[in-house]
This record gives C-alpha cells, structure tokens and sequence, in this order.
C-alpha cells in the first residue's frame, strides 16, 4: 500500500473526483472537483480512469512526501510545483522516487491545481463518490479539507508499473481549453422577471469575484440587478452554475456544493461547456456575462467533449 | 403542467397553476402552491425512480415542480419534454408509499431554542403557547433540499409565522428545529442558517451508513413531541 504524507496541506486542499449525481431528492449535492476538465486530464496523464479521485488544491498548495515510487501529474493552475528542489512542469507526468518531497506554492494563475497520483487516492466512498462535501462535511478524507500529518493512501485501481513513460498535454489543446473570464450563459428559467434595462445592464457590466466566494457559491460584487419580484419566489430545484439574483442584487454563481433548491429568481445559467472555468475564478477576478442560445451552448459542449476524448490530446 | 428550460442540462416542470407563463412580468402569487401540485411533484418523482429515463442524472423536487439535471450529449429539452408527457400521462396509477407518522422528540427553548423567547414575544404569546402551537401541528415533508436530510414541512401555525433572522447564523448546531415564515424544520447537520431556532432533536436526522439514511422522505407526516432537558441527554446518549 503507498502512501501520501500531507507535511503541509496548503490553503484548502480536499480529495475530490467527479462527484455523486443522483441525490437531490435528499437533500444531496454532487460535489465534485472544481475544475473537472482539469481533474480528467490529470487523471489521464498518469493513467488513470478520468474520474479517479485525486487532491484539489486552492490558491496555495500543500507538501507532501512520497515513502513509495509513484507517478503523479499536476493539472489546471501551476502553483509553482518542485520535486525535491527541482522544478516540475504542469500537465506532465511525473515519476516520484521513494522519499521525494512534491512542494506546491502560491498559485500563479488561477484558483485550483489538481495533485493526480497514479491508482487515485483512496478513500472511503460516500453514496459512490470519494469527493469532500465541505459543508456537510461529508465524503473525502473525513468529510474535512486536509491538515499537516494526515496520511493519505494511494489505489491500486493504476496497477503496478514497471517502466515509467512521460507524458504530456498538447498546447493547442491546453489553449483552447484555457479558463475563460468571459463566461457565455443561456438565459436563466426567471430571466423575464428582470426588466429588459436591468438584462441589458447585466450583460454590460463587469462583476468581481468576491473574497467569501467558495465551492457553495461564487458571490459577486458590481452594479447591483433588481429584479421585479424584489428578490422572493417559491422555493425549486436549481441547476449548477445558475446565476441567482439575492435580495440586495447581487449575482451568486451556484457551484459544485450548492444548494439542491434555492428561491432566488435566476437571471441566466453558465454553460456546461464554460462550468470548469469557474473552478479557476480568484477572488477580485473581474467577469463578465455573454448570452448565447441553447443551440451554441450545446455545439461548444460536444465540440470541447470531442478535444477532450482525442488521443492526440496527450503526447509522450 | 408547463416546462421552463433551466440551463443547458436541465430542466423544470412546473406543476403549479399559479406559475403560468405569458402573464405580466413578475413572479406568482406565493400562497399559490396547491395540494394537486405537491403530489403530482411526487407521483413524478417516483415514476422516474422507478423508471428511470436514459441520460437523466439528477432529479431535485421542490414545493410545486420538479428540476431535471440531464446528460446535454444525449438528450435534447424537447426530447425529453416528450418522453416526460407520457410520463406524466402514466403517473396517475404510480403506487406512492403509504405516508408515515414520524414523531420527533423536541427540548424547547433554553441552549436548544435561543430564539424560543423572542418569538414568544414578538407575537405576544407565552412561550408555552409558542411550544403548543408548534407541538400541535401535523406537518407534511413537502421535499428535502438545502442540505442533505433536510426537510421542508409546512404548514406552521400563522400565528407563529415568522421571518427569518436578519443575519444568518454562521453555525446551527445538528438537531436544532428553527422556523422560517410558515416553514418548519430541522437541521441535520451542523451548517450556517438563518431559520429561528425553537428547539432541539437528539434524533440523527441524516445518517449515511442507516439503511433509511434520511428520517423524513417526501409526503410523509411529522408531529414534534415536546420532551425535558433529562430525555433530551437520555435519548441522545442512546443515540451515540
């Protein structure tokens, strides 16, 4: 059984695969990595099946000591990663020694690196899923982010590996699956509830991500939009990524540990093609919103799916 | 019945009267719920357990409609509006289970229920009365949401109607039984809320590892049974 030893856990740092679907009747969230485009290819680059669950870093990143030989691969923002002192590229596997110390740091793009080690990190499932539910503090690691001295187990679902091959993503790929600022959205299920001034207002204007954001929610700060209902409705299902209107008129982006039902009115839905950018959101990051219609929502969907399965995607 | 796109995987069926498109911009009448609306959310919601629809991956009911989370690649809205028609065409024969009566045993008021007094007092009651008014009511679950096990039961006495806190609480501890406008319901795990606290259960309200992992399912009946300081820490060592 391999190891991981957390010497130091970083900001936030959760175990977190692809989370579990299926539970809104109870009450249930899926969870799930932030940036799951980054979390697939991670996985990929080591060899795993994409869904493996592996640790998701937030704005600093933590140090942990390999006991055992392992293959591991960051992925999504580059948190200035060493191995032993020596600088490791991103989107690149990696084969650690036994004894070798992987360092993350601050982050130097965006919000969130995945650590993918080849065979998963293991733990015990919660309803199929090994993802952290923070809030509830269920699944993950003890339902908790994870703290200096814990010791982590790696799978065997990798197998074992005699000769270590690099691999790597392709850069026309990693452009054309940059994070984006400009998020697109189709038109939320109350978006005739807001006024066509106030609509127009909210597309032209530009929102900052605010410091209490997290994996719940993303509140936003900026010209606030009122809506006619004065901020009230019955209470329904809401959807990952809608963009809700609050009582005082500002926009709360719902993500991955939201609420199953929520009764704020929602003015427009992200896309499920532009969802992994906002794993990627810092706080005081500036956005902005652009409408397009379900029929280009869906294209952008199945045309990023279609990069994403290519072989070509990772190179030795 | 009317659908209403959600995002590009999902989508809302409404079965509320009330929330009718083509009227003046605004929302419904929030009164507007009605019983017919609650049990067809229901009898949809166990069809599609029960039969479930390819490339649907998540159903989240709600007071009168129901939200459909589908997989984008393999189902179209209008594909699935169609398919959910003949669902609903069907769900007049679904079995529904019969409704149980659970009783939740309640500590009022003290470190249980800070907001106990205050509630008493802004609607110029004793908190004895407030306890009774609460105790007395047989409440429906009328869906789970917020959190996991959390269930929504209506419909609290109006006399004890009250809003929310202005400011959310950052902590409620597990257990505790808050109201919010002519709601009523207990938190199962430890999360922020701004519900006014009246009491607490030394139930387990959400328990992953229990083959019922939550108390309370969708249309079943809830009592709260006032109990003493003493029951409470009996039945919640019992618990443990």
């Amino acid at each position: 059984m391999s190891l991981i030893e957390v010497q130091s856990p970083g900001l936030l740092t959760t175990v977190q695969d692809l989370g579990r679907e299926g539970f809104g009747p109870v009450g249930v969230s899926p969870s799930g990595a932030a940036d799951p485009i980054s979390l697939r290819i991670g996985n990929r680059l080591v060899g795993n099946a994409e869904g493996a669950a592996a640790l998701e870093m937030t704005l600093v990143g933590g140090t942990f000591l390999f006991p055992e030989r392992s293959v591991v691969a960051l992925a999504g923002s580059d948190f200035g990663a060493s191995l032993d002192d020596v600088a490791v590229d991103m989107w690149t596997s990696v084969e650690v020694c036994s004894g070798q110390t992987l360092r993350t740091g601050p982050t130097r793009t965006g919000a969130r690196c995945y650590l993918c080690v080849r065979g998963g990190i293991e733990v015990k499932l919660f309803l199929g899923s090994a993802s952290t539910h923070l809030l509830s503090g269920l699944g993950g690691f003890d339902g908790r982010a994870l703290q200096k001295g814990d010791v982590l187990r790696i799978g065997t679902a990798g197998g074992t590996f005699r000769t270590f091959r690099k691999g790597s993503v392709v850069g026309w790929a990693l452009k054309q699956l940059l994070p984006r600022k400009i998020l697109r959205v189709t038109a939320g299920p109350q978006s005739d509830w807001f006024y066509e001034a106030t609509r127009k207002a909210f597309y032209a204007g530009t929102y900052r991500l605010a410091e209490e954001s997290n994996r719940m929610g993303l509140r936003l700060q900026g010209t606030p939009v009122t809506s006619s209902s004065g901020g009230e409705m019955i209470s329904e299902g809401v959807s990952l990524g809608a963009v809700q209107i609050t009582a005082g008129g500002l926009p709360i982006i719902l993500f991955v540990e939201q609420q199953t039902t929520g009764g704020y009115p929602k003015i427009a839905n992200v896309i499920s093609a532009d969802l992994s950018s906002l794993g990627q959101l810092r706080p005081r990051d500036e956005i902005q919103f652009e409408l397009v219609e379900m029929e280009v929502a869906r294209a952008l969907l199945a045309a990023q799916e279609k990069l994403l399965a290519t072989k070509e995607l990772i190179v030795e | 019945m009317r659908f209403q796109v959600a995002s590009d995987q999902s989508l809302l069926v409404y079965f509320d009267p009330a929330a009718k498109k083509g009227e003046a911009e605004g929302p419904p009448p929030k009164e507007q719920i009605t019983l017919e609306a609650r049990e067809q959310v229901r009898r949809l919601l166990r069809l599609l357990e029960l039969e479930p629809i390819v490339g649907v991956r998540n159903l989240h009911p709600a007071y009168g409609s129901l939200l459909i989370k589908f997989d984008a690649l393999k189902l179209r809205h209008d594909e699935l509006e169609n398919l959910l028609r003949t669902y609903v065409e069907r769900m007049r024969s679904v079995a529904l289970p019969e409704p149980r009566l659970v009783e939740i045993p309640v500590c009022y008021g003290g470190e249980y229920g800070p907001d106990l007094n205050e509630v008493a007092e802004l609607h110029q009651m004793t908190v004895e009365q407030a306890i009774e008014l609460h105790a007395s009511a047989r409440y429906l679950v009328y869906f789970l949401g917020f959190a996991p096990g959390f269930a929504y039961l209506g419909d609290v006495d109006e006399q004890l109607a009250t809003p929310r806190l202005p400011s959310p609480r950052k902590s409620v501890p597990a257990g505790s039984v808050g109201i919010a406008g002519r709601q009523t319901g207990v938190y199962p795990i430890s999360t922020p809320g701004g519900w006014r606290l009246l009491g607490r259960t030394p139930l387990k309200m959400f328990q992953p590892d229990r083959a019922q992992m939550s108390l309370l399912a969708l249309g079943d009946r809830v009592r709260f049974v006032p109990i003493a300081p003493q029951q409470f820490v009996k039945l919640a060592l019992g618990n443990a």
